[in-house]
């Protein structure tokens, strides 16, 4: 059942944080250059799920391979783009040392960097069009910007496996809308394995969408079946589609 | 005679010279890792069990630095860890630490017999008594710690910054915190002797917060810094000297109101772009 020509596997996973069951058996496949969507209520267990392919979280039961490895194992080769921005953003870093963290771990600590490290910053930064920042503070960046250059920063370790969890929370429209061109040209290089709460704007780009709620459902492409979004959530929810942006709306 | 006249004429004024620039250095790297880590407070309790550490000491009988780099490792690992496990009141936890360290030390020095060092200068520090000794074994510790800084430069720099995501990136992220916090201590513990407690907390904070106005790099932060505590402790020795005040006061006002004009200068700036 494991399979190790796919990026990611979970198999039969179950995760409790104490008392409180996360994830119950959940079983999952992300295929080498497939692009699939995270989406599910807050709490459902969908950062959870990225932080265990990332080996942060060790599972109850079941296992958890990535690109035929242990999460541990196969950590150097993945990308990851946090929800929140896990630093201060008034750090004195320019946005090209930020990128040049991800060359980290590639090689020994002590070994000073290589053009090859910098070939790759600079490429990363041309992916998510950041380098004409590369010498600016991160700290002068706006939102949708320093979004980028936390993706030029996993990119640069030339990832096989890009996990981002819930990259559009806090960016605008447009940006969230430049972000999925983004993703888009960057997925014949990996996997992609996104977290969103935006199901409308996401069914447009990815190959499947997975709905996670303690169990998890996956279904390919849009449309979602009628019913779908409502067992998820577990409420009344419209898609509304404005234009060229849907968003979902719940409805109390 | 003026202070540039004295600095030729006595030997004392160029030892406390030489004390206070190595001092600057220690500020610069150190300081900037402090202040970007917002650990300003983790240092002061360091800072104050230092204290602690020393008065033991002394009541044993044995050497005040053993016991204030024994006092400050501990007190470094012990916060690291307390911080690690993260949520248990931490801020509480470093106040503590903080007025337990200095009780032990005032309690150790009353029970001293024949015990006799002015507690005030332990607090405000008197660079001008620094011995040649003393400088001697600055240099060494400055130097050390430049090179363990320049050593791990791009690890220490990725840990500081965004510690999840070294730890992602296979860094010994808890190791890199504990040796900082370490240095800090000992950085500490150098200055707290030349200086004074209170200087170091100044010298911890004061240059590396104005340089951070002035660059976006950290580098460069670091080498301002170092350049800026430089020309306090210069400026606020000669005042000191010049108008018999004591040097470490001084030289905290000084770094106080170059803090201020580096500030004002810079809202008047934005102002004027936006």
């Amino acid at each position: 059942m494991i399979d190790s020509a796919s990026a990611l596997v979970f198999d039969h996973v179950d995760f409790s944080f104490g008392q409180r069951s996360v994830l119950s058996d959940v079983s999952l496949q992300v295929a080498h250059g497939e692009f699939l969507a995270l989406i599910g209520p807050n709490g459902g267990g969908k950062s959870t799920l990225v932080k265990l392919s990332l080996g942060l979280l060790k599972p109850d039961r079941g296992e958890v391979r990535v690109l035929g490895l242990t999460p541990d194992q196969a950590r150097p080769r993945l990308g990851y783009v946090p929800q929140f921005a896990t630093f201060r953003r008034d750090f004195p870093l320019s946005v090209r040392e930020t990128v040049l963290h991800g060359r980290l771990g590639l090689r020994a600590w002590w070994r000073p960097l290589t053009p090859q490290d910098h070939e790759a910053a600079t490429q990363a930064m041309a992916a998510t069009d950041v380098q004409d920042l590369a010498t600016r503070p991160i700290a002068n960046l706006s939102g949708g910007q320093l979004q980028r250059v936390l993706i030029a920063r996993a990119l640069a370790t030339e990832p096989e496996l890009l996990l981002l969890d819930e990259p559009t929370a806090h960016v605008d429209t447009r940006a969230e809308h430049d972000l999925f061109g983004l993703l888009a040209r960057l997925r014949e290089r990996m996997a992609i394995v996104m977290v969103s709460h935006d199901v409308g704007l996401v069914s447009r780009h990815v190959d499947r969408i997975a709905c996670l709620n303690l169990t998890l459902t996956c279904h390919t492409a849009m449309p979602l079946a009628p019913g779908v979004l409502e067992n998820l959530y577990g409420m009344p929810v419209r898609l509304i589609d404005h234009g060229d942006r849907a968003a979902l709306e719940g409805v109390l | 005679m003026n202070f540039i006249e004295a600095l030729w004429a006595h030997e004392f004024l160029r030892v406390a010279l030489a004390a206070g620039l190595l001092a600057a250095l220690a500020s610069g790297v150190i300081g900037t890792l402090v202040v970007v880590k917002r650990i300003t407070f983790m240092a002061g309790g360091i800072a104050h069990a230092v204290l602690g550490g020393m008065g033991v000491a002394h009541w044993l009988g044995s050497s005040p630095l053993t016991g204030a780099s024994v006092a400050a490792v501990l007190a470094a690992l012990l916060l690291g860890w307390i911080t690690r496990r993260g949520g248990e009141r931490e801020d509480m936890l470093i106040g503590a630490l903080w007025a337990v360290g200095m009780s032990v030390g005032i309690v150790a020095i009353a029970h001293t017999p024949g015990y006799s060092t002015d507690l005030m200068s332990y607090l405000l520090g008197n660079l001008l008594m620094v011995s040649h000794e003393h400088v001697t074994a600055m240099a060494w510790l400055v130097g050390l710690m430049l090179l363990a800084v320049f050593v791990f430069w791009r690890p220490l720099v990725a840990t500081t910054f965004d510690e999840e995501f070294a730890r992602l990136r296979g860094l010994p992220t808890l190791a890199i915190e504990l040796g900082l916090l370490v240095t800090v201590a000992l950085a500490v513990v150098m200055l707290v002797q030349a200086v004074g407690l209170v200087l170091v907390m100044a010298l911890l904070t004061l240059p590396a917060a104005t340089a951070l106005l002035l660059s976006g790099s950290i580098g460069w932060v670091m080498v301002l810094a170092a350049t800026i505590a430089a020309g306090e402790i210069v400026l606020g020795l000669g005042v000191a000297f010049e108008t018999n005040t004591p040097a470490g006061a001084v030289i905290v006002l000084c770094s106080a109101v170059v803090y201020l004009l580096a500030l004002t200068g810079q809202r008047m700036r934005r102002r004027r772009v936006t």
